[in-house]
Formats: structure tokens, sequence, C-alpha cells
């Protein structure tokens, strides 16, 4: 291997190499998922108190907003890789959004269906067609929309171009979930946690959500890892 | 409806549906069977 840093990056761009580092970082990642997914779990359902005016129900943040972090973080990183793969001509960047897709739409699921849940108890109704929630939904239709066009087209170069252009344009969707709360007026609060001010909640609330985030991110990495080394298997 | 059973719902379907993931994941790796040129 060379010893120049920028050739070593590229020593991992190609599908044969990153494949053994793939199974190594993954299983690490399930075992780090599972015992933070405990810890978070112990956190959030045993040790936390219960809220003043919510009462029991409000416990579903912890994975409901682990969840739509998630959901809006994967759909970066996969419209990341497929720029990289436009501008790169790079085949494992298209193979990482390709391996992205479904577990970015499994947690935009988790976000709705949870928030869902917890909205029929605090605010009288599952569903509301508010910008938060909606911009929530075109982000579960745009992994969709990714899939079905990856699978749409026969041969693989071409699909991975094409679908890397719907990642990318879908990319504007993102700020627009995030800062919904801040340009309209929803029924849906601001954010409870921020990089630039304090949390507005307790700090064993705090550390529940952290804790389900990081098995979140743990998770996410070890799933995507295993499906992009299935996809390396059938394609290379 | 009780608090419990939103509270449950939530948290049974997120674990259900990200074992099925998991379910899904070793399927399609025993599919695409042991790696031939990659080791």
């Amino acid at each position: 291997m060379n010893s120049n840093p920028t050739v070593r990056w590229f020593w991992f761009a190609s599908p044969q190499t990153f494949f053994p580092l793939a199974g190594t970082i993954a299983r690490w990642c399930a075992v780090g998922a599972a015992l933070l997914a405990l810890a978070g779990l112990y956190v959030g359902l045993v040790a936390a108190p219960t809220d003043a005016q919510q009462g029991e129900v409000y416990r579903i943040i912890f994975i409901h907003v682990p969840a739509a972090w998630m959901s809006m973080f994967i759909y970066l990183v996969m419209a990341g890789w497929a720029a990289i793969g436009l501008a790169f001509n790079t085949r494992l960047s298209f193979m990482m959004a390709q391996a992205l897709a479904p577990t970015g739409a499994l947690f935009t699921f988790i976000a709705l269906w949870t928030g869902s849940l917890w909205g029929r108890p605090t605010w009288g109704t599952y569903w509301v067609w508010d910008a938060r929630l909606t911009s929530e939904l075109i982000l579960l239709f745009l992994y969709l929309g990714f899939m079905a066009l990856h699978a749409a087209i026969d041969d693989p170069r071409r699909a991975d171009r094409a679908s890397a252009l719907l990642a990318i344009v879908g990319a504007v969707n993102v700020p627009i979930i995030y800062y919904s709360v801040q340009w309209w007026n929803t029924l849906h609060q601001g954010a409870s946690v921020s990089l630039t001010r304090a949390p507005s909640m307790a700090a064993t609330m705090l550390t529940g959500m952290l804790l389900m985030a990081l098995a979140f991110w743990a998770y996410s990495i070890a799933a995507v890892l295993v499906r992009v080394r299935c996809i390396i298997r059938e394609r290379e | 409806m009780s608090h419990g059973f939103f509270l449950w719902g939530a948290y049974a379907v997120t674990f259900a549906v990200l074992a099925l993931e998991v379910w899904f994941l070793f399927r399609r790796s025993r599919r695409a069977g042991p790696s031939r040129q990659i080791k």
C-alpha cells in the first residue's frame, strides 16, 4: 500500500478492498448497537422519570427523535455518495447509495409511525398535514422512488446514474424538514436538542435519547455495510 | 385507549421492523453465496 494518505483513501474505493473492511466494521457496529440499545432502553423506559404533562407516553420520543434524525442524516449521506459516484465514476459510491436507501426508508417509516402514535394521545390526532409531517412523508416517497427507479432499470450502471440524480435533487427536502418548524406555524414543536443552545429536557431524558441515537447510528452502519457486501457479491 | 397501547405499539413495531430488516439481510447474504473473487 502506498504511504501517501490520499492514495490510501482511494485504495478503499475499490469494492474488492472495501469488502473485508466492511465485514469487520459491521460486526463491531452490530455488537455496539445491541449494547447501546440495551443501555438506551434501560434509561428511557426505567430510569427516566414520568413526564409531568404527557405521562408515560412521552417515552416514545426515545425512538421517535433518533429515528427522525437518522432518516434525514442517511438521506444526506446517500445523496453525498451519489454525488461522489457521479463526479468520480466510482462503483463503490453508487453501491453505498443503493445500500443506504432501505435503511433510510425504514427509519423514516419508524419516525412517522412513532410520531403518529405519540400524536394521538397528545395532539388528539394520528396525522395532520403539517409542514414537518408532510415533508417527512415526502422523504419516505423519495427513498421509495430511489429504490423503485434503481430496480426499474436493467443496466446497473444506468440505474446507478439515474437514481443518483434523484437522490441529489431530493436532498433539497432535508433542510425543508429540519427548518419547517421555524419557517411555518406547525403543530409539531421546535427542536428539543440543538448544538447551539442548552437542551430543554431533563438530563436523564437527554441521556436516553442520545444513547438510542448512538444505537441507531451503530445499527445503520452495520446494516448498510452488510447490505453493501451483498451488493458487491451480486454485482462483481 | 390507554397510553400503554400507544407506547408499546411504537416500541413493538420499531423493533419488529428492525428485526425484519436483519432477517432480510441474513437471507440476502446467504443467497449471495460465498465470494468467488473477494476474500
